[in-house]
């Protein structure tokens, strides 16, 4: 017997909904196979494995934590990759970010001035997008590949954070500790949910939706940018800009990837570690496209990843499996939910004609 | 001169898995698929072959081990990119992520071991046969093989049929199609391939150069084997130079530490990822080469017919 794929006359919007979810459902059959490898029990594991972690107040808190920088980065991502932007550098701009502000955060965190913070903030920004804004100039002006340049100075950004905290920003007092000293009052954001962690800067993530949904549906620019991601040449024919695509598209995951930079250095971390990041960058990728490049979607999606990264440490500390376990979790999440992709612009049909192309035996 | 020359061979073998990754990647993208998972199956590779070595001490069956591993990764992306016509970036770096991820799980219980075996044992057994075994000692036997899977690879794609099927398939996969070659099968084939040759360099990295196990051992080293395609323009020739060119410069950092120039350690070590970036302006630039050498439907699955 064989299947084959007949076109759609238009794309289907219930199955571009439903393949995410459907997309989770086959992923928690293949955790509940890891599980039972481990030799333990798939179903109550499943359920420990996604209920442990928001199990109290403070594990709710620490969702939110998390979801606030992936949503936020993601959201930047998307209005990029629905222009055909491939920007995969959010690491080294999250990193871009933390070293923006770091020096300000530092030296002013002590004083009790309300601007300590907004001023992070706002060189975040600056450093997550002058550090996107050097492949968008590569793209444009030389044709360089954005992909590989905006990969590589990850590594660049994340040696630059370790030369810095083990030298000029290095804690005196620190038992000669890669780490900076421990930031001030004034460089930290207060906290938003007594009794957990959640603070001011969770709220950043609303407002990226927020921003992101008005410029990708109210604007022509959106509209310029989603235009070019459907069709290159169409776009060029209508005299869109291809240069000014990539740089917004560039500059918004860059932006957003910088102040997630400062939320998690004058949030959760309150100190400057050599590893500012742990893999924010590359999860917001997943995050973006589980939304399906949609900034509510994206909302949804964060905090579905989120919780996996939670559901990683409770891994280890009550299944006793390797925290890694949620990366790979994570990952088999974006092959399933990019193989069931496809039938929202084709339907599965049993075919006795076997002569026709196209088929997947 | 025996001091350059040692130079001249570390830099080699720095550059041996550059090249086994690039040349993989280079046929697969000759076929028009545009794989980004190569970091992913060399972490895979390198794991699987570093378990296989540690478990049995025997060199052939880590390449193996990583090979196949490799070659499995490569086949499930290719299904995404050729079956299910997903789009080749995302499922590219799906791939990526995956293996990073995959790596750091299956490796938890190796971090830190390294691999308790002889010179002899990690030349493959080779060092002891008679009248060529000296060879083996001074280059290592995979060394040896990646010259003569260059020279292969060479002549496939420049001098035989087969080779010029490949590339048409990848120049027009519409046209290769009408004419009735079985494109999917030789792009099936050709991202198979690149995941067997990502495997090795993995498991190169993990058992030949380090000889330990770390997680992130690999260090980027996949995405610089893409950058190396397109630096080479897709030709193997200049995938040789190139690798050993990378090679040559993370010599240059660890020469650098050791002789303590007045240079920051870190500013050496980002520099194979900045040399990266520059080569890939300076390739990029012009435009008529970047046209010519390209192949015209890298990246495009072939419509499904309906």
């Amino acid at each position: 017997m064989q299947f084959r794929f007949e076109a759609r006359p238009t794309p289907s919007r219930k199955v571009f909904w439903l393949s995410p979810l459907v997309a989770i459902a086959l992923s928690c059959l293949v955790a509940m196979a890891i599980f039972a490898l481990s030799g333990l029990a798939p179903v109550a594991s499943l359920i420990t494995f996604i209920t442990e972690p928001v199990s109290t107040m403070y594990g709710f808190g620490e969702l939110l934590i998390k979801a606030a920088p992936l949503i936020l980065i993601a959201v930047g991502l998307a209005i990029g990759f629905r222009a055909n932007v491939w920007n995969i550098g959010a690491e080294g701009q999250i990193i871009m970010g933390v070293i923006f502000s770091g020096g300000l955060a530092l030296a002013y965190g002590d004083s009790d001035s309300w601007l300590v913070l907004p001023g992070m903030v706002l060189l975040g920004l600056l450093g997550g997008s002058v550090w996107a804004s050097i492949p968008a100039l590569l793209r444009i002006h030389f044709r360089a590949n954005e992909i590989l340049t905006s990969l590589m100075l990850n590594y660049v950004a994340h040696f630059a954070l370790i030369f810095l905290v083990h030298g000029i920003w290095r804690d005196p007092a620190g038992f000669n500790f890669p780490q900076s000293k421990p930031l001030g009052e004034a460089a930290l954001f207060p906290v938003l949910i007594e009794g957990t962690r959640a603070n001011l800067s969770i709220l950043f993530a609303p407002l990226a939706v927020l921003l992101a949904w008005l410029l990708l549906k109210r604007s022509f620019l959106g509209f310029q940018l989603q235009a070019r991601g459907v069709s290159q040449s169409a776009a060029q024919y209508a005299g869109f800009r291809a240069d000014r695509a990539i740089l917004v598209g560039m500059l918004c995951g860059g932006a957003a990837a910088g102040v997630a930079g400062v939320a998690e250095v004058a949030g959760p971390l309150g100190q400057i570690y050599p590893s500012v990041t742990p893999g924010y960058g590359y999860a917001a990728i997943i995050v973006a496209f589980l939304g399906q490049l949609h900034p509510v979607g994206i909302l949804f999606a964060g905090l579905l990843m989120a919780l996996l990264y939670l559901s990683g440490d409770a891994a280890q500390m009550i299944l006793g499996l390797p925290p890694s376990i949620a990366g790979v979790i994570q990952a088999t999440l974006l092959f399933f939910l990019l193989s069931t992709e496809v039938l929202v612009n084709y339907r599965l049909r049993r075919s006795r004609d076997l002569s026709s192309g196209g088929s997947i035996a | 001169m025996t001091e350059l020359l040692a130079l001249m061979l570390a830099a080699v073998v720095a550059g041996t898995p550059l090249l086994y990754a690039a040349l993989g990647e280079l046929i697969t993208e000759r076929s028009g698929i545009l794989n980004l998972g190569v970091e992913g199956m060399m972490v895979i590779g390198a794991i699987a072959g570093f378990a296989a070595v540690y478990a049995t001490g025997n060199l052939w069956l880590g390449v193996l081990a990583a090979g196949l591993s490799g070659g499995v990764l490569a086949l499930a992306f290719g299904f995404l990119a050729i079956s299910l016509r997903v789009n080749h970036v995302a499922a590219g770096l799906a791939l990526t992520i995956f293996g990073i991820s995959l790596g750091a799980y299956v490796g938890k219980p190796l971090v830190g071991q390294s691999l308790n075996i002889t010179d002899a044992q990690l030349s493959g057994g080779l060092t002891s046969i008679p009248l060529v075994g000296p060879l083996f000692s001074a280059v290592h036997p995979l060394v040896w093989i990646s010259w003569l899977l260059f020279a292969g690879l060479w002549y496939f794609t420049s001098r035989t049929r087969a080779g010029l099927v490949l590339r048409a398939v990848g120049e027009s996969t519409a046209s290769a199609d009408a004419i009735g070659y079985p494109v999917m099968r030789i792009q099936y084939l050709a991202t198979g391939f690149g995941g067997v040759m990502a495997g090795i360099a993995g498991v190169f990295i993990s058992v030949v150069y380090t000889s330990i196990w770390t997680e992130g051992i690999i260090a980027g080293r996949g995405w610089i084997a893409v950058a190396l395609v397109i630096f080479a323009t897709w030709r193997p020739g200049r995938c040789l130079v190139g690798a050993y060119l990378f090679g040559g410069m993370t010599i240059a950092e660890l020469l650098g530490q050791v002789m303590g120039l007045g240079v920051p350690t870190e500013l050496l070590s980002a520099t194979p990822y900045l040399a990266t970036v520059i080569v890939l302006v300076l390739i990029s630039r012009k435009d008529s080469t970047m046209r010519l050498s390209v192949p015209a439907s890298l990246g495009k699955s072939l419509d499904i017919k309906g």
